[in-house]
């Protein structure tokens, strides 16, 4: 990885440099492991600043909404794909925008990280294939594969979809990759035990809408959560309360969420919100043949229809 | 479920076709079910997820949205993007465990008394026949 941190400090010093840019949005070392955090350099001399490693899991294009300037953006697959879809909802221009692309290797799972060690972690280090995570009494080497991120193990679009710079050659694409197996073992539950699979999903839930600020699609400027007159959903963790907001939270990614993963990595009670926004991602791909972010050129599956559209439920 | 339990269903109709069908119906002097309480908006397409999620944590047994035909909107289009967001809406819901008899969609045309009859029927007995609703209700504490 070290390579990937050279070469973006490299594209960011020259872009800043030669005024092509205002800003460089990216990643800065976290100080705590496993937690890089986004950060904006502004002067070519911070630019020694950005790192890249497997710790680079948030999604960057939540930092574009609405901006002005012109922007250098450090884009790995699926950031590029909501960068697409930024565009498509009006929410940034194109030609405001460097992208950096970052073909990328996945990102590592940092609640399974956690949960594997019983002493609290130190350092959590990249070396090739294999991850050395230092603990209080411990030191570890895992095979990165087997602690990748969920979202990252079953990523069809590693490399960015739209890119003006790569930091380096492409990757090969997961071809194998089974995206909607955890779909497919819900949707074959009964009523019942749906209800009940989702109740214990969601029980350790408190609310903190985590999930919705680390998201690129949540941008309203009033969120549903926060209406009051009506109020739509309630405010408390009562569980019909927790679920409505989880069924409109999904919803409202519906055919725009490109499984980056950032709203999982964010929850602090490590929840698999994802099997919700995937559901819906299935949904689209099967009924409407959409893929989320990957053109700047079609509308989004909601903001279109066909005259044939699949309508066998209606009566 | 008690022996004179009924059904409530909350319907969700378009102003500009199944609203004018369950007033012909009622003009024609036609018989059906007294389990709906209709709420008139301009367009299917005006439906929002909201809307049914929170006629479910009111109490209703069942819903129903119902719109023009494919072809009839009187906004030209609305009813085409209203029919995506259904199905989206529809199957999500039905993934978190809600029993799919619940909820009801169809199409009625203003001339169409009888078809609005037969599915107000139809939507009363499926949701009679599932009992009352325990899914996305939030019970209130009660007041003395
Ligand atoms: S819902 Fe989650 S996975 Fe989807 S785009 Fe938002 S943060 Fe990423
Ligand atoms: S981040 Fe986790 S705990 Fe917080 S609201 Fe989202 S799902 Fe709930």
């Amino acid at each position: 990885m070290l390579g990937y941190t050279d070469k973006i400090k490299e594209i960011s010093e020259r872009l800043l440099k030669e005024g092509k840019v205002d800003m460089v949005i990216g990643f800065k070392k976290g100080t705590m492991p496993m937690m890089n955090e986004p950060c904006v350099i502004k002067k070519a001399e911070d630019a020694g600043k950005l790192v890249w490693d497997s710790n680079c899991g948030i999604n960057l294009a939540n930092y574009l909404t609405d901006r002005k300037e012109k922007i250098g953006i450090i884009a790995k697959g699926c950031d590029s794909r909501n960068i697409a879809t930024h565009i498509v909802e009006n929410k940034i221009r194109r030609d405001q925008l460097v992208i950096i692309g970052v073909p990328c290797k996945g990102m590592i799972d940092r609640h399974k990280i956690a949960s594997m060690s019983e002493t609290e972690i130190l350092s959590v280090t990249d070396a090739g294939d294999e991850i050395i995570v230092k603990a209080e009494d411990s030191e570890k080497t895992l095979k990165k594969a087997e602690v990748l991120q969920k979202n990252c193990a079953v990523c069809t679009h590693r490399n960015p979809v739209i890119y003006d710079e790569l930091v380096a050659d492409l990757v090969e694409e997961q071809k194998d990759a089974d995206r909607y197996a955890d779909v497919r073992e819900i949707e074959a539950m009964s009523a019942e035990e749906k209800w009940k699979y989702f109740d214990d999903l969601l029980a350790p839930c408190i609310r903190c809408y985590a999930c919705r600020n680390a998201c690129p699609l949540c941008y309203c400027p009033t969120c549903f959560v926060d209406e009051s007159r009506p109020q739509w959903v309630g405010k408390s963790t009562d569980p019909m309360d927790t679920r409505t907001f989880h069924f409109l939270r999904a919803y409202h990614c519906a055919g725009r969420c490109t499984d980056c993963g950032s709203c999982e990595r964010a929850c602090p009670a490590g929840i698999n919100i994802r099997v919700l926004t995937k559901k819906l991602e299935k949904d689209c791909f099967e009924s409407y043949g959409w893929e989320a972010g990957l053109t700047t050129e079609d509308r989004p599956p909601l903001d279109t229809y066909k005259l044939n559209d699949p309508e066998d439920f209606i009566k | 479920m008690s022996e004179d339990w009924e059904p409530k269903i909350v319907s969700f109709f378009c102003n500009w076709c199944t609203y004018g069908a369950a007033d012909l119906a009622g003009v024609s002097r036609f018989e059906h079910p007294a389990n709906t309480r209709v709420i008139r908006l301009p367009c299917s397409g005006r439906v929002s997820p909201k809307f049914i999620l929170a006629a479910l944590r009111e109490g209703a047994d069942g819903v129903w949205v119902s719109g023009c035909h494919p072809g009839d909107c009187h906004y030209i289009e609305g009813n085409y993007y209203a029919r995506r967001k259904f199905a989206l809406f529809k199957n999500l819901l039905e993934y978190m465990g809600v029993e799919p008899e619940r909820v009801h969609f169809s199409w009625i045309s203003s001339a169409e008394a009888t078809k609005y009859v037969d599915v107000a029927k139809e939507v009363i007995e499926s949701v009679r026949k599932l009992g009352p609703n325990t899914r996305f209700v939030k019970h209130k504490a009660k007041v003395a």
